[in-house]
This record gives C-alpha cells, sequence and structure tokens, in this order.
C-alpha cells in the first residue's frame, strides 16, 4: 500500500497535531535521535520513543487505516495523536533511512492486526442486520413511534421561539445590545429540551450577533428573520419539495434520514480547521473529488478539550467512498471505505471567475435559505488591499469584479501567506464564498506548485 | 410556506430595521400583518429581504490591483528543504511549554545557519514561507539580515503591504534592491546629497567597501556642512579599508570643533603606523619607557607622562581620567595605546615583541603597560604583538601580572587568523578545560575544526567524569550544537548512552548527561541533514 515515494511532508504532518504546542513538541522528536526499532510496513509506521522515563514508549501509526490514519502510543498524553506519533510520522516523513522498511515487531504487530481486523469486519457487515428492522414489525413501529414523539416536541419547541421572536419585535430589539448572553441561553435551553440542538445552537448564536458591534441590528434581524423562517419552515415542511424539507431538518437538528449511495473518487484534501466552543471542537474537512470535481464537506467532533477523532494532511489525496447526505445543499458526506493511504496529488480544483462563484451561492441559497456559504475555488484571482489597510479583496485577474475577503480573516497569518504566495500575481483561491464575503482556505500558484493551506 | 410581501412593493430594508429596533408595539412596520400580527409580518418581510439580499450578491468593482513583487531569477528551494525550513520555523519560541530542554534540538537556533547556507547556495525563499520568515526576523534582529537576503524582492514588496515588517524597508540587506550601483556618480552622488541620514550612511559604507577613496572624496564635498553627530557616524565609516592615504583628510578632522569627532579621528590615525600622529605618539611613547639594567637583568623603566600638553590633547589624548584613576597612569596608557607597536623593536635592542612582553617591568607598571599594549595590538591589527601577548595557551593563570584577561585574550584572538585563532582555544581548552573557553570559543568560526571540536568533546566527556551536572556547560553545549562539525557525531556516539551513576557523581548526572549528549548528537545529524538537502546536487521533484 504505502510504497517509498508517497510519504508525507512535513507541514502534512503537523497539520494533524491537536495544538501548536503538539506541533512544537511533535517537531522537535521529529529526529533520529530519541528513536530506536524505528520501522515501517504496508502503510504503518513505528518506534521506540526515549522519554524521561527508564522505559521507551511504544508509538505506532496506522497511515492507511480506513478511517484515516491512527496512532497508538504507551505515553500518558492525552493529546491525539501525541507528540510521539507526530515526531515518528516526520521521522517518517524526513526520508534520511531512520525509518526503514522492516517486519513490524510483536508489540506494533498485535495492534496493527487487529485493528485491519476489525475494519474488514465493519466493512462486511452480517447480512441479517440490515434487514433486521424491516423483519421485525414490532421494533420498526417502535422506532415510527419514537420518531414521531421527537417531532411532536420539536413542533411545540418551533412554535414557542416562534411566539418569543414575535415577542421580542414587538418590543424592538434596541435594549439587546447590552442584554449579554444569559437571555438567549433559557431559550436555548428550551429548544434542548425540545430534542432540536439545531434550533438551540442558532439561539445561541444570536447572543454574540447581538453584541457584534457597529450594524449589529441589521445583523439580529436578519438572524431572527432566519430563524422564523426556519421554524415557519419546520411547521409546514409536509408542503414544502423535498430538497428544501431535508435542509430544513439538518438545520432543526434531526439526523438524517437516509445515505446516498457511496460514490467513489480520489479525494483530495484541501482545508481542515477547527472551530471551538465551550462544548464542542467541530473540525470541518473539505474535499474535492479529482475525478468528479464535486467538493464534499466532511465533519468530525471532538468533546471539550479533546480533538476530533478524523485528521486529514491538508494537499494530498486519498482513493476512498464518501455517501453524500440529504440537505444543505448535498455537501455534507460520510467518510466510507478508503483505499489506499493519502498521497501526494497534482490535482488542483479549476477556478472560476467572482461572478460565477456570487451566483453559485445564489443557487445554493435556493435549496437551502440557511445556507452561510459555499465552496469554491477563485481563479485566476488577486489578492488586492482595500485603501487605509480597510481589508481585502479577491479581483479578477481580468480587472473585472471582486469578492471581500471575509473581515474576521483579513489579518489573520493565512491571508498573508496568501498574499506572499500571490506577490501581485494571478492564483488560484479554494475557500469558502458566503454572505459575509470569501473565506481563502487554500490556494495555488498559477505555475506548478503544491497545494498551500491558508488555515 | 405562506407568501410573503406578495403583490405589493416590498417595504424599504431601513424601514423594517428601524420597526425592529423600537418595536412594532411603537412603530407600525409597512408590511403586511401574518394573523393580525404586525410582528411575525416583520419577521416574515425581513426573511424575504435577507434571502434576497444574499442571493443577489454580486461582485463589487475590484480596487486598483497592486504592482508585481519583482521577479526572483534564482533557483527554488529543493522540497526537502522547503519542508525542512517550515519545519525550523514551526518552532517559534512562546509555542512551547518551556521547561527542561530534554534531548531534542533546538531548531530556531538552526535557523541562522540554514539560512547562511541557502543563501550560499542562491537559492530562491519559497513565498508562502515568506511570512513565517519575516515575523521570525522582527522578532530577532540578529536574524534580519540573513532573513532579508534569503527572502529577496518579494519581501520587501510584502513590507510595503504590512507595518508589522516595516523594518525589512529600513534594512534591505547592503542596499541593493535602493542603492545606486557604486560606479553610477551621478546617482551616488544625488543620493549622498538628498538622501536621508539611514540611506547615506548605507550609501557611504557601500561606497567605501567599493573604493575607498571615492567615498572619502564623497564625504569630502559636504563635510564642512554636516551635524557633528553625522560627521562622528559618517567618520567611523572610514574604519572599513582604513589606508594611508585617508591621513590628511583624518589629520584635519583632528581641529574639528566636536569633540567626539576628534577622538574618532585621533584612534584612526594611530592605527594608521605610518601616519604623523602615530609618529608622534611614537616619540612621546619613547619618552616614557627605557631600558635599564638593575642586578644585571635588562628591565624596562616607566616615566609617565606629567602633564598633557595641548598638542597632546589635539592628538586625541583625553586630559581628565575617569574617577578613580590617576592622571599619570591614565595618560601613559592612552599614549602606549596609541604609539606604534613595530617601533618598539628598534627602541628595545631588536627584540622581538615576545622577548619584549618577557621583559620585567619596573614600579609595577606592568600590568597597566601589557594592557595598553593589548589594546594597540588590537587598534593597529598587528599579529605579532596579539600573539606574544596572548602567550602559550597552556600557560597557566589569566589576569595576573604578565597575563591578560579572558576578555583581552578573546579580543587579542580576534587580531588572529581563523586557523591560528581556532589552534589557540584547541590548545587552551586543552590545558584548563571548558569553564572559561565560552567567550573565546564565541571567536572561532563555524564549524569549528577538527582539533578544536575534539578538545570540546574530550572536555565535555572530562567534565561528566569529574561529577556535576551538564546545565554548568550549558553555554558550550549550546555552541557545541551549533558549531561543532557533524562529522563528529561518531565520537559522541558513545556518549549518548546512559550509564550507571558512579559513585562520587551527583544523583542522576548520568542520565542528564546522557540526555545532554544525545540533543547535541541528534543536533549534529539535524545539521547535516539541512547541509545536504541545501547542497546536494538537484532532484527531480517526487
Amino acid at each position: 500500500m504505502t510504497e517509498q515515494g508517497v510519504r508525507w511532508t512535513a507541514d502534512q504532518v503537523l497539520a494533524l497535531a491537536p495544538d501548536a504546542a503538539s506541533r512544537k513538541a511533535g517537531s522537535k522528536l521529529g529526529t533520529a535521535g530519541p528513536w530506536s526499532e524505528a520501522g515501517s510496513a504496508g502503510g504503518s509506521v513505528w518506534g521506540l520513543c526515549k522519554g524521561s522515563g527508564s522505559r521507551p514508549y511504544q508509538t505506532i501509526v496506522d497511515v492507511a487505516g480506513s478511517e484515516g490514519p491512527a496512532y497508538k502510543c504507551s505515553c500518558p498524553s492525552r493529546k491525539f495523536p501525541c507528540k510521539h506519533a507526530l515526531g515518528l510520522l516526520l521521522l517518517w516523513a524526513g526520508e534520511d533511512g531512520s525509518v526503514a522498511p522492516s517486519e513490524a515487531p510483536a508489540w506494533a504487530g498485535e495492534w496493527l492486526d487487529g485493528r485491519r481486523r476489525r475494519a474488514a469486519e465493519r466493512q462486511a457487515p452480517a447480512p441479517e442486520e440490515a434487514g433486521a428492522d424491516a423483519a421485525d414489525p414490532a421494533a420498526r413501529r417502535r422506532a415510527e413511534s419514537r420518531a414521531r414523539k421527537r417531532a411532536e416536541r420539536i413542533t411545540a419547541g418551533t412554535a414557542e421561539l416562534d411566539q418569543r421572536l414575535s415577542d421580542l419585535l414587538r418590543g424592538g430589539l434596541a435594549g439587546l445590545e447590552q442584554a449579554g448572553y444569559g437571555v438567549w441561553e433559557e431559550t436555548a435551553a428550551r429548544m434542548v429540551d425540545a430534542q432540536a440542538p439545531g434550533l438551540a445552537a442558532r439561539v445561541r448564536e444570536l447572543g454574540s450577533v447581538a453584541a457584534s458591534g457597529p450594524g449589529w441590528p441589521m445583523r439580529l434581524l436578519e438572524e431572527c428573520a432566519l430563524l422564523h423562517l426556519l421554524d415557519q419552515g419546520w411547521l409546514n415542511r409536509q408542503a414544502l419539495p423535498p430538497d428544501l424539507a431535508a435542509a430544513v431538518r439538518t438545520h432543526v437538528g434531526l439526523p438524517s434520514a437516509a445515505q446516498e449511495p457511496p460514490e467513489r473518487d480520489t479525494w483530495l484534501v484541501l482545508a481542515q480547521y477547527d472551530t471551538v466552543d465551550s462544548r464542542l471542537t467541530t473540525r470541518r474537512i473539505w474535499l474535492y473529488g479529482t475525478a468528479s470535481g464535486r467538493s464534499a464537506l466532511v465533519l468530525s467532533y471532538g468533546t471539550a478539550g479533546r480533538a476530533p477523532g478524523l485528521a486529514l494532511p491538508v494537499g494530498l489525496a486519498f482513493d476512498a467512498e464518501l455517501s453524500g447526505r440529504p440537505g444543505s445543499g448535498q455537501l455534507r458526506a460520510e467518510l466510507g471505505e478508503r483505499f489506499g493511504a493519502p498521497s501526494p496529488s497534482t490535482a488542483r480544483p479549476a477556478g472560476t471567475g467572482t461572478e460565477q462563484a456570487a451566483a453559485e451561492y445564489g443557487t445554493a441559497l435556493r435549496a437551502d435559505p440557511w445556507l452561510e456559504s459555499w465552496p469554491v475555488a477563485l481563479g485566476p484571482v488577486i489578492p488586492v488591499p482595500l485603501p487605509d489597510r480597510s481589508g481585502w479583496q479577491l479581483a479578477d485577474a481580468d480587472g473585472g469584479g471582486a469578492l471581500p475577503v471575509t473581515p474576521a480573516v483579513a489579518a489573520s497569518p493565512g491571508l498573508w501567506r496568501l498574499v506572499a504566495l500571490s506577490g501581485g500575481a494571478p492564483v488560484t483561491v479554494f475557500g469558502e464564498c458566503g454572505h459575509r464575503g470569501f473565506t481563502p482556505l487554500a490556494a495555488w500558484p498559477q505555475g506548478p506548485g503544491e497545494t498551500v493551506a491558508l488555515c | 410556506m405562506t407568501p410573503v410581501t406578495s403583490g405589493a412593493a416590498p417595504a424599504a430594508w431601513e424601514d423594517l430595521v428601524t420597526a425592529a429596533l423600537l418595536g412594532t408595539d411603537r412603530r407600525r412596520p409597512p408590511v403586511r400583518a401574518r394573523d393580525g400580527d404586525p410582528a411575525a409580518g416583520l419577521l416574515d418581510a425581513a426573511a424575504a429581504h435577507t434571502l434576497r439580499r444574499r442571493a443577489g450578491m454580486r461582485p463589487a468593482p475590484a480596487a486598483p490591483l497592486p504592482h508585481r513583487a519583482a521577479p526572483d531569477d534564482r533557483p527554488p528551494l529543493p522540497p526537502a528543504a522547503v519542508h525542512r525550513l517550515a519545519m525550523l520555523l514551526a518552532d517559534r519560541p512562546g509555542t512551547g511549554s518551556g521547561g527542561r530542554r530534554g534531548s531534542a534540538p533546538d531548531l530556531l537556533e538552526l535557523l541562522p545557519q540554514w539560512l547562511r547556507t541557502a543563501n550560499a547556495q542562491g537559492y530562491a525563499a519559497p513565498p508562502h514561507l515568506l511570512p513565517a520568515l519575516l515575523d521570525a526576523a522582527r522578532a530577532r534582529t540578529d536574524l534580519r539580515r540573513q532573513v532579508l537576503t534569503f527572502a529577496g524582492p518579494r519581501a520587501l514588496w510584502l513590507a510595503r503591504l504590512n507595518p508589522d515588517w516595516k523594518f525589512a524597508l529600513r534594512a534591505a540587506p547592503g542596499g541593493g534592491a535602493l542603492l545606486p550601483s557604486p560606479e553610477d556618480g551621478a546617482r551616488v552622488r544625488r543620493l549622498w546629497e538628498e538622501g536621508l541620514f539611514a540611506e547615506r550612511v548605507a550609501l557611504l559604507a557601500m561606497v567605501r567597501r567599493h573604493d575607498p577613496a571615492a567615498a572619502r572624496d564623497l564625504l569630502a564635498t559636504t563635510w564642512s556642512t554636516e551635524r557633528a553627530e553625522d560627521r562622528l557616524m559618517f567618520l567611523d565609516s572610514l574604519r572599513t579599508g582604513l589606508r594611508a592615504d585617508d591621513e590628511p583628510f583624518l589629520e584635519q578632522a583632528l581641529a574639528d570643533r566636536s569633540r567626539n569627532v576628534r577622538a574618532v579621528a585621533a584612534e584612526l590615525l594611530s592605527a594608521l603606523p605610518g601616519s604623523a600622529l602615530a609618529a608622534r605618539m611614537a616619540d612621546r611613547a619613547a619618552a616614557c619607557l627605557s631600558l635599564e639594567r638593575t642586578d644585571g637583568e635588562p628591565t624596562i623603566a616607566v616615566e609617565a607622562p606629567h602633564a598633557c600638553d595641548a598638542a597632546m590633547e589635539r592628538d586625541g589624548i583625553t586630559p581628565k581620567p575617569p574617577a578613580g584613576r590617576g592622571e599619570r597612569s591614565w595618560w601613559l596608557g592612552q599614549l602606549m595605546e596609541a604609539a606604534p607597536l613595530a617601533a618598539w623593536v628598534g627602541r628595545f635592542g631588536g627584540r622581538s615583541p615576545e622577548e619584549i612582553v618577557a621583559l620585567p617591568v619596573a614600579d609595577e607598571w606592568a600590568g597597566e603597560l601589557h594592557a595598553a599594549w593589548c589594546r594597540a595590538a588590537v587598534r593597529q591589527v598587528d599579529a605579532a604583538w596579539a600573539r606574544a601577548l596572548l602567550g602559550t595557551p597552556a600557560a597557566p593563570g589569566t589576569g595576573g601580572p604578565g597575563g591578560a584577561s579572558l576578555a583581552e585574550r578573546a579580543k587579542l584572538l580576534s587580531v588572529l587568523a581563523a586557523e591560528e585563532r581556532a589552534a589557540w582555544v584547541a590548545g587552551f581548552i586543552e590545558a584548563h578545560g571548558l569553564s572559561e573557553a565560552f567567550q573565546l570559543l564565541g571567536g572561532c568560526p563555524a564549524p569549528w575544526e577538527e582539533r578544536l571540536g575534539r578538545s570540546v568533546v574530550d572536555a565535555l566527556n572530562i567534565a561528566r567524569d569529574a561529577g556535576g551536572y551538564p546545565w554548568s556547560f550549558s553555554g558550550v553545549m549550546g555552541l557545541a550544537e551549533r558549531c561543532l562539525d557533524p562529522s563528529a557525531g561518531g565520537r559522541l556516539e558513545g556518549l549518548a548512552a546512559v550509564p550507571d551513576d558512579a559513585e562520587n557523581a551527583s544523583p542522576g548526572a548520568g542520565a542528564y548527561w546522557a540526555e545532554a549528549f544525545q540533543r547535541l548528537l541528534s543536533t549534529l545529524r539535524l545539521r547535516a541533514a539541512m547541509h545536504a538537502e541545501l547542497t546536494a546536487p538537484g532532484e527531480p521533484m517526487r
């Protein structure tokens, strides 16, 4: 599976690190010094790392795992992957011969074999399992009754929420800027009780919109109105076209009912970034089907303080099946079976102009009015500074139109990487195009060159 | 879904926002109520508005496009070296928890060396790493020169866009991008007359390196109209490439209005052994020293000056001593420092500098005299005298009578050629160990020569066997990580193993030493890999 020559780059390894401290600690361990008995075979890497104790840590990484790289280390760290796993991968990526192809020692082989066996079992599910629900009418009835009860609670919740929104507008939004988050917390808790986590998250978000500085009344009215639209969508869901109904279900917070048939392709990892709130770390990974030209979003979650389980190195491509989920314009997908480890790829998405990008977002809103943004590869475009350091634009190389860069990222290190890559010349930029502007996530120079991660 | 704002002209968005702010109880919104509720009607209308606005988003007209960065014609960095650089730059201070260093190399410390090699090979920087490089140079001024050379024209382009990187515009390396060619007389002349102070200093330094006489002539054109502080800086730049035909200009500067300018002019003249000032100093100094025979042994007798006259003062002697020093010894020290050393050989009957330094000195003047000669050897860049004053590296004791202090030795060593310097320091370490070697090692060029490297490793090994902890030698260890030749790694393999604690050793010291040696070893391997990535003949990209 993993041959010589498809090893990763240091950047790609470091992109797996859960935080900056791990990056640093891992890169220090990426030299032969502390390692012994390091070796690799069949898409897995192992080694013994000398730590501060007397016994070295046993570190194993399954690079070709069917659900992304998997790690095992005997160290007590709760970081995932730990610095030893990162260091081992860096050593392996360094290609200085410290990690030689060899036979896995017993302590590594056992774990790797176990993983492969379990993966094989999962891929060949017992035939009767799939039909179990259908076969047992009692079980099906129970499931239907559960779903019906939940729908009833959500309906009660949306009605209540809509009433609260109306009350709010009757009294006026003026006092809310200073009101803080507490006002919304109680309503959000009611939505959690109503089993509508999507509504709860949107309600909580209103608190930060009210505190978002100049122009807040306009933004707050927009968000209240869209929340009202979602309430109405739920209450009238039977009358909606199927796509829109699926979008409503997703945004309210119901799990998707059905999955689409898996689509096999070589997927290029365009971007991976985390958003953190007090409860949950959400990792968003953008994939690009090099054959289909389709973009897909894979989400992975970690509870507070822990990095999400799935990590994919930006700029590499891997052969895998992906199943789309209905709703949200068909972007959400689940990673299915994988057929090999990620390896370097020269593929890149073709760029479109700014006019086309804005139009794509507009079209996507038709199927899902609550969509914040739409994935687009812009190009050839040039990053252009606005007068008085008031922000940045991405302008069509022919000087026609321009999309503003989302203000929140306008001073980020990623944006400066993009500007440096461009040097005033056209580049291709992948990112999220939305009503707040364009958020660049990855870029390529006009000539040959690797994917430059911007997030 | 209920159709919204059907038929009627859509209400203006501003009216909706106003009504929402004040409340529909107070301000009736211009929309149709839903089920008799104007608030729900307002929400319907606002939702339609919001979606219409979002879906109808169009690109804005583009702002004026930026100029393109000047092209960088250097070959691109090999892929392996790009990844190495990314790793070195990822190791930024403040990103870790700090604490004990462990056995892993200190990556940021290797950046200067990496940059030197990359610049020597003439590679262009990968554009996407420029922000990280500029950030690193912003935090560490010692990196700036190398970073800016490596970063090339695109870094200057970036620096104009980001005020955090302004330093790059001030400190363009060698002024390359901004200064005219030294051949271009008219442009040099114009920049000299119209430029900002920093530009003029850079210009003068560049012309001086290229053609010393032309730089002096350039300076002479505006000399009388310059401010005193500026005169001082400009005069100082003549230190580079100082030569005999600078004398008339410097003589004239001896009569300058500013005392500091006079002092610098005198110092420069005294560094020209053939100058008239040097000859005057030689006469004055000769009057102070004489060779006498006491008990049949030749001895230097010292008669310090009794006064500092106007002529001496004009030649740069500072009449007033600092607090706590006698006037006469103060004047003597300055005279000896400024007098040409070569003259003493004739004065003392053809004796060599070694023999002269070995002569006994009467009345406890030896310390004063030798210290002044050390300063003179450094100022006049006189290797023969520096060698004599340094003595043999194995000579015991420093700072005592006849022996130069550590700081003086470090300065004297700088006068010697690199090879001789390294050999002397190696001899010093072999004789005295490492406890006083840090300052001397700092002056030796990297990578260390074979004998010097061996003496440091052996001395570290001896220090370990003697008990004690490695952090007593952390300075030398840090230098060794950066300066030891990677090929010396073989000698370290055995040392990196964890030994059993010896009976007389400090508790746990063995493990700490092994860790320190492991770090040294892995740093050397890393440096060897870094070097190979930058110097290997080009491989095709995978």
